[in-house]
């Protein structure tokens, strides 16, 4: 074949280096993660101001004092955005890995041994699917009430079933195959076939999901906050000082746009970041 | 093909018993003692008995489920426990065509922008234009609904005042009230909708020009145009179908959060509102209705996808 892909012939980190020294966009989209991910490290010290501290300076447009401005309260702006990092990458990432673990279990086990496990597995699955992913989440807040923990459970449970699927359909495709016919002349376990064989393998399409699903949980824990379904109404996160500043927007533009913008900007970089991985990992687009 | 149709429906209204009895149970699962959550504190003694009767707790689970399973069998959600006590259905009703207007703006507004986008990006492959419809269709991905929202009444509502900031006007007090009320929505709904049909497109389409019948079609001496629209298109738009229905989901859970920017008294403002006020019935009805809705798209998106791809049916 004379139109191959260069990078078919290339394996591992060389794969990798090839791959994201084309994709341009790959290593803004990780140096703008890496920023959000320090500010979140170090908010007590990259902050300017107290983020809860109020002031008379109310209102106050974008100045070299306050770079981003102050809200309705006097707050400091940027302080606040900064503060919020931590609450937003944090719910991203505990999110994802709590549903990456549930729905890969749950899904391997359903693949793997197919059956009645198969059936109960998938029939939870299926009844998960009539509900959007963001209205599972609004309505777990509502059964179990708001706060840092709840949100976290609502969110991850509402990705659950699409790890569990992605999961499932791998394994399926996997275990007819001759490696693990081999690991079981061997005398493997169930439990070392399904997660010492066949998970390293299916390892490419969750890592592409995981990391699509880290923007998600993160756009869908601003909803939760600017909703008013959030965390709690003292700790300043991106979706909670939107909400807060959205009456004054007509006098005071910068609490409507700013908030939003380091929203979209880490959202942004990390569907970037997913789609490069999709390349590089070469995996297909509509597995997921 | 009636079979399989037949055998959708069945399916999809399977789906929906079980919903039902999700959102059922699921409000028997709060935490603690759910009367006095929604008394929020302030009920007396008596208050709080009266609450008990009403919601028909003093009764054994099974026969509340059955209570309530067959009233809304019959249409009838209980009441609000909050204001005025209206019942359930009527304000569903209510907000109901509110939030179906808005999806179906969204939903036109969607696919004006993408199919054109999906077309020109898979025909001029790897161009500016292709790579400019990327960056925006990630754009459109990244942006947070009610962000975007805020944004645009900014700009077009507060300063250039050119339409409501808020507010639903009813189609009955005429097109162009109701229309203009929902431009804005509409928009900053179906913004990540559009993203994600024109990037499905283009991919279909790329799959579909790559065929033998479009080498043929091509070797004919056809101009590019009819080539794209008339021979490339029609395969291509099949597998966006259904993505469609999935796609639906965003633009619903769009519709609940933009609701409560525009302060539009749709299904997802009523639903927040009642989570706020813990006016659990209204809520169980709400998420009921909303996931009526995903399913009967996907539904919907099933037979359609029967009717073009015949394959499908027997699968």
């Amino acid at each position: 074949m004379l139109n191959k892909e260069p990078t078919e012939n290339l394996k591992g980190i060389s794969r990798f280096r090839f791959i994201f020294s084309r994709d341009k966009k790959a290593p803004i989209a990780i140096s703008v993660i890496l920023i959000f991910l320090l500010s979140a490290l170090f908010a007590p010290w990259l902050a300017p101001y107290d983020p809860n501290e109020m002031t008379l300076d109310m209102m106050s447009a974008p100045s070299k004092l306050h770079l981003l401005g102050t809200d309705d309260l006097g707050r400091d702006l940027l302080s606040r955005i900064i503060w919020g990092t931590q609450i937003s990458l944090f719910v991203g990432v505990s999110t994802v890995f709590i549903s990456l673990v549930l729905g890969v279990i749950l899904g391997v086990v359903a693949g793997y041994y197919g059956g009645w496990a198969d059936m109960i597995i998938m029939r939870y699955i299926d009844l998960q699917w009539a509900f959007p992913n963001f209205i599972i989440a609004v309505y777990l807040v509502a059964v179990f009430g708001t706060g840092l923990l709840n949100v976290i459970v609502a969110i991850s449970l509402a990705f659950l079933d699409d790890f569990a699927r992605v999961a499932r359909s791998m394994v399926l495709t996997l275990k007819e195959q001759q490696f693990v016919e081999a690991a079981r002349t061997n005398g493997s376990s169930n439990f070392r076939i399904m997660f010492k064989h066949i998970l390293p393998n299916a390892a490419a399409p969750l890592i592409v999901q995981a990391t699509v699903c880290v923007s998600y949980a993160i756009l869908g824990e601003a909803s939760l906050s600017f909703l008013g379904l959030g965390v709690s109404a003292n700790t300043p996160t991106w979706g909670l000082i939107l909400a807060d500043g959205r009456s004054f927007i007509s006098q005071a533009w910068w609490l409507g746009v700013y908030p939003g913008l380091a929203i979209m900007l880490i959202v942004l970089s990390i569907n970037f970041l997913g789609d490069s991985l999709r390349d590089t990992l070469d995996v297909k687009e509509n597995l997921l | 093909m009636l079979d399989y149709i037949f055998r959708r429906i069945i399916g999809a209204f399977l789906v929906m018993l079980a919903v039902a009895t999700l959102v059922f149970f699921m409000l028997r699962l709060v935490p603690g003692d759910p009367i006095a959550a929604m008394l929020a504190d302030a009920g007396s003694e008596e208050a709080r008995d009266a609450m008990i009767r009403r919601l028909g707790f003093d009764k054994p689970v099974p026969i509340q489920f059955l209570k309530w399973f067959g009233g809304m069998l019959q249409g009838d959600l209980g009441n609000s426990i909050y204001g005025s006590n209206q019942p359930v259905t009527r304000i569903l009703a209510e907000s109901l065509p509110r939030t179906l207007s808005l999806a179906f703006i969204s939903f036109i507004i969607a696919l004006l922008i993408a199919v054109p986008a999906g077309i020109i990006s898979a025909a001029k492959k790897n161009t500016t234009a292709d790579n400019a419809f990327s960056f925006f269709a990630f754009l459109g991905l990244s942006m947070p609904d009610f962000w975007l929202a805020i944004l645009l009444i900014i700009v077009f509502a507060a300063n250039l005042q050119w339409l409501p900031a808020i507010g639903y006007s009813p189609i009955s007090e005429g097109l162009w009230p109701w229309f203009s009320h929902l431009i804005l929505p509409s928009i900053a709904v179906g913004t990540g909708f559009s993203a994600i049909i024109a990037r499905m497109i283009r991919s279909s389409m790329l799959e579909v020009l790559k065929a033998d019948y479009m080498r043929f079609a091509a070797s004919k001496g056809l101009s590019d145009s009819t080539l794209l629209l008339r021979h490339a298109l029609p395969n291509a738009l099949i597998p966006v179908i259904t993505v469609i229905g999935i796609a639906f989901a965003l633009l619903i859970s769009g519709a609940v959060v933009v609701e409560n920017v525009f302060a539009i008294k749709g299904l997802g403002r009523v639903l927040i509102q009642g989570i706020l006020n813990r006016d659990y019935p209204v809520v169980q009805g709400a998420v009921l209705v909303v996931s009526a809705i995903f399913v009967f798209t996907n539904l919907l998106v099933d037979i359609l996808y029967g009717l073009i791809d015949p394959r499908i049916r027997y699968s």
